[in-house]
Formats: C-alpha cells, sequence, structure tokens
C-alpha cells in the first residue's frame, strides 16, 4: 500500500483518521491537489469546494481533538453529483438552463453528509438532467473516462464515477434513474449502489423520473459503499415515497461477504440479460464471476424473467412521461436562466418558450417532446397506461425469480466504455446501454455493479447484483465477496491497472 | 373592451320555455395551519412571498408531502355532504404551463377523489327543501396570486409587468362538485345560492375553514345550460368563473339563463366556455373556448404515495361530526317553539347562535328573540354593523329580561338600561343602579307624590268623587311625571281612586 492519501479506501481513511494518523486537512488537501493535477485532463468536477470543504476539515480535526465523538466517516471527503442540490453552492444537473443557480437549501442526503461532517470536495460532471449514459450531454464539456481519455465515463454519473476511479475523491454520491450510477461503475471499473426505490431520500434530487430516480454510493470499495449508503439511507419524512424502516446491516454484510462465505447463497442468471448484443468480453468476464461465486459456495442457477424484454420500452415511455412533466418548472420565472425572445411581445409564454429553447439540450428536448406526447389525451392508456401495465409485469418477474433465489445478477451493461461521438447520433443505440439495469428501476429493487475485470479491449466490465427490495444486504454481501476474491485472484484492486494520468502543474493549490 | 349589446330573454319568460340545468363547483380554502404539501404557513395578509418553502416555489429538487391535516378536513366534509370515503385514493399532476403555478402543474386529485356520490338538503328562504347530489369532493392545491401592473384594467392584457406572490401557492383546498343540479325551475338561482350559502354554513359548522366570502376562501364556479324541456337531453353549459358572493351566484345564474335563453331563440348555439362574471355590471362575458378541450395530461403523481385512510380513522371523524346548520336550526326551532316564519327571520339575521346563548343564559326562547330580533335588531341596522358586533352580550341581554320579567323594569326603562349597556356603562343591573332607572314600588313614596297631585289639581278630586271617572288620568300623569316614569302605572292608579275613595 502507498502512502498517497488518495489512492486508500474511505473506511482505511477512516481507520486512519480515528487513529490520529492523518488529518482530515492532510485528506482533503490531498484529495483537492489531486484534482488540480488531473481533472484537467478528467473533467470530472463542476464546481471545485475548496475553501469549504478544508473549513470543514479543519473543524473536524479540531473536534476530533477535543475528544468529541464523531462519524465514522467524518473528516472523509466526498464528491457529489451536480444534479443534487447544495446550499451555497452551484447546481446545475449538467444542464444551462441552472447555469449560476446557487440553491437556498440542502438535500436531504447532503444535510446527512454534512452533518456527519465529510468535507464536500465539489460538484461532478453528468449527463444533462441525468439524460444520458456517456455523460456527453453534459452542457458543459465531456468527462473523460481514467482508463482512456478517448472514450466516455458512462453516465449519467460519469462524473462521479471518473472523480472515483482517478482518485480524485475517495467517495461520491451518484443518482441512478435506469443505470446512471451502476454503468458508470462497470465502464470505470469502480463499486455503484442504486439502493432500494425510497431507501435514500429523494429531497433535494433535481428529479427526472420520480418513480425511478434513487440516490446511492459511487465507490472503489464495496465495504465503503455500504458506509456511505447507511450514512444517507434512511426514512426522511420530506420524501412520501421514503421507506419507513431502518436501514438493514449494510457495513456487516459487506464484511460478512469478504470473510468469503456463500454456502447457501442462491444466486439466479437472469436468462434474457445475456447472449446477443454482449460484447465477448464482458459475457467471459461475466462467466468467470460466476465460477468465482460457484467456488464460494454459491449455487448458481439460470432463472427467466420473460418481461424483461420490454423493460427498455417501457421505461422509455415512462421516464420521458414524468420528465416533461418534472422539467417543467424551468422556465425563467423563478431562478435559473431566463431568456427573453428577440423580436415579439416580452409575454410570460414566449419568455418561458424562449427561455427552454435556449437552456435545454437536445436530448432533453428529446425527451420532453417524447413524453408530452406519451402522456397526451388519447395517447395515454396506450403509452404511459401499457407501460406501467409491462412494469407491473416486471416486478412480478422479479418476485417469482426471488422465490428461488436470493440474488439475481447479469453484466451490468453489454459493452465496456465507448468512443466520444460513437453513439450521439444514435440514441436508441445509446439507450441499449441501460438494457441490464433499467429493470432494477422499473421495480424498485437494489442494485450494484462490481468491477468482474478487463474486457479483451483492457478496459472494465461490471458484474450486476440483484436483490429484493428492501433486502441491500444480500447485494452487499455477495458483491463484497466477489470483490475479494477478484482482487486475490488479481494481486489488487482493478484499478491498480489502470493508466497513470497525465498531470498538470500544481499552481498554488498545496498547502 | 368593445361594448356589445347582448340580447336577454325576460326571465320569467326564459323559464317559462326553457328547462335550465346548474352544476355548481366550489373551491373552500382549507384554514389548516401550514400549506397542502409543505410546511410553508398560511396566514391572510401576510407580505408578499412570505409564506414559501422550496416546495411551494417550485424550486428544483423539492418534493411535497400531504398535509395530514387537511386530509382530515377533507374527510370531514365528505362525511358531511354524505359522501362515500375512498379506501384509497391519489394525488395526480394537470399539467399546463402558467406563472402562477410553480411547478408548472398543479398536485390535484383527478380520477380517484377522496370523496365521492354524497347529497346536500338545501333550504329556500321559504322553507323549501331542495336536494342537491354531490358527484365528488377532492383536494388540490391553490395557485399563486398574479397581479398585473401598468395597464388600466389591472388584467392582463395592456398590463406593463406583473407580479406573482407564491403565499396562496400550495393552500389546501377542497372541490366540491355537483352532480348536474335538475328541476329547479324557475327556482334554479334561489337554489344555486341557497346552495353555495348551505357550504359555507356547513364549513363553518365543521371548523374546517373561516369560509369568508369576501376573502376569497369560497369561490363558486357556476355552470348552466338550458334545454327545452325537463325530457331533453341536457344542452351545451358554459361555465361562469369565480362568482364569489350568494348574491353574485343568484345573479349570474338568472342572467346566464336570460342571455342563453336569448341566444337559443335566435337559432344559435351555446358555446362550451368559460365566461367572467362582471360583479358591478352583473354581466357574464366570454372566456376561453373549451371546446378545444385543453390537454392537462394527467397522470398519477409519482412524488406522492396513495392516500388510504383506516377506516377507524373515518368511523372516529364521522362520530365526531358536529351537528350540521339544517338540523340545528330544525331542533332549535322545536325547542324554542318558534313559527317558520320566526325561525327564518332570526336565521337570516345571523341571530341564531345569539339567541341560542341567550337562552342558556337563562332567558325565555320569546324574550331572547324579542330583544334580538327587536330593539338591538334595530340598532345594528341603524349602525350598520352585524348584531354579534353589538356592544352587548347573550348573557346581558338574558339580565336584561329577568329584570323586566322581575317587575323591576317595564319595556320603556328596559330600553334606556339596554341603551346604557350599549354605551358600555355595565350590565344592565349596574346600568339600572347607576341610572335609577327601576321601577318605584314603594308605595309610600308614590302617595306623597299622588297627595301633591291630588291637592294641585282639587277641581279634578271633585269630578272624580262625583263619580266622573274620566279625568283621573291627568292625576296619574302628574304622578307619573313627577317620578320620572318610574312608578307602576296601573299601581298608581288604584293608589289614585284609594285616595280619591
Amino acid at each position: 500500500m502507498t502512502d498517497d492519501l488518495t489512492r486508500r479506501s474511505a473506511a482505511d481513511l477512516a481507520a486512519r483518521l480515528d487513529a490520529g494518523d492523518v488529518s482530515s486537512v492532510d485528506v482533503t488537501q490531498a484529495h483537492l491537489d489531486r484534482i488540480a493535477a488531473v481533472d484537467g485532463a478528467v473533467n470530472a468536477f463542476l464546481h471545485v469546494n475548496a475553501d469549504d470543504a478544508l473549513a470543514t476539515a479543519r473543524d473536524v480535526d479540531a473536534r476530533r481533538a477535543a475528544g468529541e465523538e464523531l462519524h465514522p466517516l467524518a473528516g472523509v471527503p466526498i464528491a457529489v453529483k451536480d444534479v443534487v442540490v447544495t446550499r451555497g453552492m452551484p447546481t446545475t444537473a449538467g444542464s444551462r438552463i441552472l447555469e449560476g443557480w446557487v440553491p437556498p437549501y440542502d438535500a436531504t442526503l447532503v444535510e446527512r453528509i454534512r452533518a456527519a461532517r465529510l468535507p464536500i470536495l465539489g460538484k461532478t460532471n453528468m449527463d444533462e438532467f441525468a439524460m444520458g449514459s456517456s455523460t456527453e450531454h453534459s452542457a458543459f464539456g465531456n468527462t473523460r473516462n481514467p482508463w482512456d481519455l478517448d472514450r466516455i465515463p458512462g453516465g449519467s454519473g460519469g462524473g462521479s464515477a471518473a472523480a472515483v476511479a482517478a482518485f480524485e475523491a475517495p467517495l461520491a454520491i451518484g443518482t441512478d434513474t435506469g443505470g446512471s450510477i451502476r454503468q458508470p461503475g462497470a465502464v470505470t471499473g469502480t463499486v455503484g449502489v442504486k439502493p432500494t426505490y425510497g431507501g435514500v431520500s429523494r429531497y433535494g434530487l433535481i428529479a427526472m423520473a420520480s418513480s425511478l430516480d434513487q440516490a446511492g454510493p459511487v465507490t472503489r470499495t464495496v465495504l465503503d459503499s455500504a458506509l456511505l449508503h447507511e450514512l444517507v439511507g434512511g426514512h426522511d419524512p420530506r420524501d412520501s415515497t421514503s421507506i419507513r424502516e431502518k436501514v438493514p446491516a449494510l457495513v456487516e454484510a459487506a464484511r460478512r461477504g469478504a470473510t468469503g462465505d456463500l454456502q447457501g447463497v442462491r444466486v439466479g442468471v437472469v436468462k434474457e440479460l445475456s447472449g446477443e448484443g454482449y460484447q465477448a468480453g464482458v459475457s467471459a468476464r461475466f462467466a468467470e464471476s460466476l465460477d468465482v461465486l460457484q467456488g464460494l459456495g454459491a449455487e448458481v442457477v439460470e432463472v427467466s424473467c420473460p418481461h424483461f424484454d420490454y423493460a427498455l420500452g417501457a421505461y422509455y415511455l415512462i421516464m420521458p412521461s414524468e420528465a416533461s412533466s418534472n422539467l417543467a418548472k424551468f422556465d425563467g420565472m423563478r431562478f435559473g436562466l431566463r431568456v427573453e425572445p428577440e423580436d415579439g411581445p416580452v409575454t410570460a409564454e414566449r419568455v418561458m418558450a424562449a427561455t427552454r429553447g435556449a437552456g435545454f439540450g437536445d436530448e432533453v428536448k428529446r425527451r420532453i417532446i417524447l413524453g408530452t406526447y406519451a402522456l397526451s389525451a388519447g395517447y395515454y392508456d396506450a403509452y404511459y397506461g401499457s407501460a406501467q401495465k409491462v412494469r407491473t409485469l416486471i416486478q412480478r418477474d422479479f418476485a417469482a425469480a426471488f422465490e428461488q433465489v436470493d440474488v439475481l445478477v447479469s453484466p451490468t451493461a453489454p459493452t465496456t466504455a465507448f468512443r466520444f461521438g460513437e453513439k450521439l447520433d444514435d440514441p436508441l443505440a445509446m439507450y441499449l446501454n441501460d438494457v441490464a439495469t433499467i429493470p432494477a428501476n422499473l421495480a424498485g429493487v437494489p442494485g450494484m455493479s462490481v468491477p468482474a475485470g478487463l474486457s479483451d479491449d483492457g478496459l472494465p466490465v461490471g458484474f450486476q447484483v440483484l436483490a429484493p427490495a428492501k433486502a441491500d444486504d444480500r447485494m452487499y454481501r455477495v458483491g463484497a465477496a466477489l470483490e475479494t476474491a477478484l482482487e486475490t485472484r488479481w494481486g489488487g484492486p482493478l484499478l491498480d491497472r489502470a493508466p497513470a494520468l497525465p498531470t498538470t502543474e500544481l499552481e498554488g493549490m498545496s498547502r | 373592451m368593445t361594448a356589445t349589446t347582448v340580447d336577454l330573454v325576460d326571465y320569467a319568460d326564459a323559464t317559462r320555455r326553457y328547462d335550465p340545468v346548474i352544476g355548481i363547483e366550489v373551491h373552500v380554502e382549507l384554514g389548516t395551519v401550514t400549506k397542502m404539501f409543505c410546511p410553508a404557513e398560511v396566514s391572510f395578509g401576510a407580505e408578499p412571498n412570505t409564506q414559501v418553502t422550496p416546495v411551494s416555489l417550485g424550486l428544483p429538487g423539492a418534493l411535497p408531502v400531504v398535509n395530514g391535516r387537511a386530509v382530515e378536513y377533507a374527510i370531514r366534509i365528505g362525511l358531511a355532504l354524505n359522501c362515500q370515503i375512498a379506501e384509497s385514493c391519489r394525488f395526480a399532476r394537470k399539467n399546463y404551463f402558467y406563472p402562477d403555478v410553480p411547478k408548472n402543474f398543479q398536485t390535484s386529485q383527478y380520477d380517484e377523489p377522496i370523496a365521492h356520490d354524497g347529497w346536500i338538503d338545501v333550504e329556500l328562504e321559504d322553507g323549501t327543501v331542495f336536494r342537491v347530489e354531490i358527484e365528488r369532493a377532492h383536494m388540490e392545491e391553490d395557485a399563486g396570486k398574479n397581479t398585473h401592473v401598468g395597464g388600466a384594467t389591472g388584467r392582463i392584457h395592456g398590463a406593463e409587468y406583473s407580479l406573482v406572490d407564491y403565499n396562496r401557492a400550495g393552500i389546501p383546498l377542497v372541490e366540491i362538485v355537483t352532480r348536474p343540479i335538475t328541476g329547479a325551475g324557475d327556482r334554479a338561482p334561489e337554489v344555486a345560492r341557497a346552495y353555495v350559502q348551505t357550504l359555507r354554513d356547513i364549513f363553518r359548522a365543521l371548523d374546517v375553514s373561516e369560509a369568508r366570502m369576501e376573502r376569497g376562501n369560497v369561490r363558486a364556479d357556476v355552470n348552466l345550460s338550458l334545454r327545452p324541456s325537463p325530457d331533453s337531453p341536457l344542452g351545451t353549459r358554459t361555465e361562469t368563473k369565480n362568482v364569489n358572493s350568494f348574491r353574485s351566484v343568484e345573479r349570474a345564474v338568472r342572467y346566464e339563463i336570460s342571455r342563453q335563453a336569448a341566444v337559443l331563440d335566435a337559432g344559435g348555439a351555446i358555446v362550451q366556455e368559460t365566461r367572467h362574471w362582471h360583479e358591478d355590471t352583473g354581466i357574464t362575458t366570454s372566456g376561453r373556448v373549451k371546446s378545444d378541450a385543453e390537454d392537462y395530461r394527467y397522470f398519477p403523481e409519482p412524488d406522492l404515495v396513495p392516500v388510504a385512510p383506516p377506516r377507524e380513522w373515518v368511523e372516529e371523524i364521522r362520530a365526531a361530526l358536529p351537528e350540521l346548520p339544517v338540523a340545528r336550526r330544525r331542533r332549535l326551532q322545536g325547542e324554542w317553539g318558534y313559527a317558520d316564519a320566526e325561525m327564518r327571520d332570526v336565521v337570516n339575521a345571523g341571530a341564531i347562535d345569539l339567541i341560542e346563548a341567550t337562552v342558556a343564559a337563562g332567558a325565555s326562547p320569546a324574550g331572547a328573540r324579542k330583544w334580538w330580533m327587536g330593539e338591538l335588531a334595530r340598532r345594528a341596522k341603524q349602525d350598520g354593523v352585524d348584531l354579534a358586533d353589538l356592544a352587548v352580550s347573550p348573557a346581558q341581554v338574558a339580565q336584561l329580561q329577568s329584570l323586566v320579567d322581575a317587575g323591576r323594569l317595564n319595556d320603556k326603562l328596559a330600553r334606556q338600561v339596554l341603551e346604557g349597556v350599549l354605551a358600555g356603562e355595565g350590565d344592565p343591573e349596574q346600568v339600572a343602579t347607576a341610572r335609577g332607572l327601576e321601577i318605584v314600588s314603594d308605595d309610600g313614596a308614590l302617595l306623597t307624590a299622588i297627595d301633591e297631585a291630588l291637592a294641585a289639581q282639587p277641581d279634578i278630586v271633585e269630578k272624580v268623587r262625583g263619580g266622573n271617572l274620566g279625568p283621573v288620568g291627568a292625576i296619574i300623569g302628574a304622578v307619573m311625571k313627577a317620578t320620572r316614569g318610574q312608578a307602576d302605572a296601573g299601581r298608581v292608579r288604584e293608589l289614585v281612586l284609594e285616595r280619591i275613595g
């Protein structure tokens, strides 16, 4: 293990902070230095919150020195996806329409992060309003994949995944509506978790599709995800869809999994999430991982979820429908961008139209138009109504599958990271990236992506674990078991094999 | 606005030849402490945009949470209107762009109202009872308030700019929708008015709203259509929006009947549209045409879970419902023994609570009515105030009446005492004592006055002694004058005759 604080896991940093071996200021500064050095190349951050992060770090150090009891993650820095509102910090959701907007309030999960005193390093890049699978739809430039700077880091949460993969942050927050945490995790060789719907408060998440959106951890290890998930999860009275029950013991489950014992665990391979369309290297790593799980004592069986074939279609009706309504509030009347029409009368309606025309990017407009159409009188039953019926069928598929097995597994994404521009002009090809992740969102069940190795092209592959709703602990156990076994086989974390990033000279960023 | 002449058919003529059908949508603002979906406080007259949260401003990321008290109030209303209460119901989004709707959708109930299929009996002024069927009562949030500045009319047309106050945005509303009200005939305007008034009374009795019409707590939209006869299918309707006083409801229905009859008489067709009500001129004018059926793209609100009021809770609310105004009126009329006309006058004068309290304080129902509907009603009218605003309490009225009943005051003195009470001089007892207004019942004092009067008018004494009782009144008058009216005239007469012998 190196002395570079940025290469350590959050759990390790937490232990060293607790032991007094390092200060939070050291840890935070090391990450700010790393951001200054590599983010010019990676572009994971839209906003770096250096002064405030260091102030929090100093405060934590002082409290620790005074013997105050602190949260286990206190002083460990974190990055937050820019779709989460942060008081006093710009929040754009990757869109011009919110450029310059500084929210007057914190999302619940940010409140919890602040209350636990994690220095917030900054806000990470994303596809505009989380609509995309490559972060190419950000209004503020591409984020690059640390494994290959010519490739996409996944999306929509490419910024959070790349920040963690590039050792710019040990922890990050992502959001996942159809795979935006898990698919970037897969293509950057990091861990990403979409909790059970309602497991983490949505209050303060700029909504894309309310019934699908879920925030969760983006980290380099399964244990770190568990630590962060337990911090931000749990009931929030400000989110009606928030689960009332306590978050299961996730850290305990991850530790248990890391012991490598999966005796009696039944693992179901989803038949519909394999085969055609899946890159050979992806399928190969997936098969190896199954062998590993079997070797740890798990019983691996194939299960069929026949309606998953219709998940993508249903998703692309439900998600745009909700988005078309959720994004109506961006109209130039109260906050964010306001554009007046160049000629003609300045009426509210025309200002709204001009603002939305100038402020939204093409993918956002595409989805608003799709959703508006799907909800229109005369089409509602055929589109939105039918999609909801498919959703019910997918939920039933999950229920039936979980009668037979404890967790379901699949490759997280059908391919490794593709090159910039490769799918930008083909929305359907882009949408297919999420084919394996979308069913979990439609059913509200939790999902995790764990690194499964490198494909033939030398790029990371993700292994997805799905569990029943409110049984997030199961995927932490299986994910941690796989992670430990694979890292033993590899002789270290997958990210150790990532190429070194070009660095820029530090300019006055060091202490 | 260009002046257009609108043909109207004489009302009596219109209702002879057409059968009016009305439908009324009443919005009531609930008197909750906070808004429908967020903890922003609600109070009348606050500085603009001070009663807001990220939720009621529609800021990115904010989420609604249903106000449990608003649900309880909606259930109260539903039960009072004899509705079924849904076992489970949802909110929906009604999508449309307008600056006073911060999210550009209104969170409302659409196809799953909390209460449905009820009825309410309304009593017309002559005592006729008319049953109105309720289709549904559903929960929704109010919009903000636009003020258009710079134009001549205060309307958006011609304004330089507009201001939006979001204090009202998110205030909980319950909308009550009737089924088509048929069979009212020429009494349709009266029924419409009585219905809205009955609802207002119910809201107050239920304590779910201040229900002040002048503050817009209760707003009515009045639908009206005409058909040739009660057997004909329903005609095309117009919806006159925001008719916000009882009198206006009645006038608007009456106006629309006359206007639509004229259109139909001329062979025209009624356009399905919303119409504006003009309080000043008493007419309606064309608003939005509804034939292109606005598409609100309703869909279930994904940010809220269904509202599923447990049956036990609904039954608890039902058990705790207060007596409703019509039932109460009937009960009190029976207890007080008032004639129908008397009771109606009492109700119309807004005296029912005052009389009830006066009776509770010990007065007889007849005595209480006599004061409140007589002297006090006259005084209130003269001062231009409500009875309840007079500076006299029911307990004081009861005390006044008890002084009369005990023979300590006669009517004339009692009115003077009341004068003192209203002037803030204290309770009737105190006023009577302070002003020295009690009846003089001490025979000794009276005899002195009588003897003086007899001595002053010996000629009259002679006449009376001679058997002519006519002039005795002059003696009595003199005594009453000497005692400043505080003597009991009957007793004085007895004593005078006794003295003369």
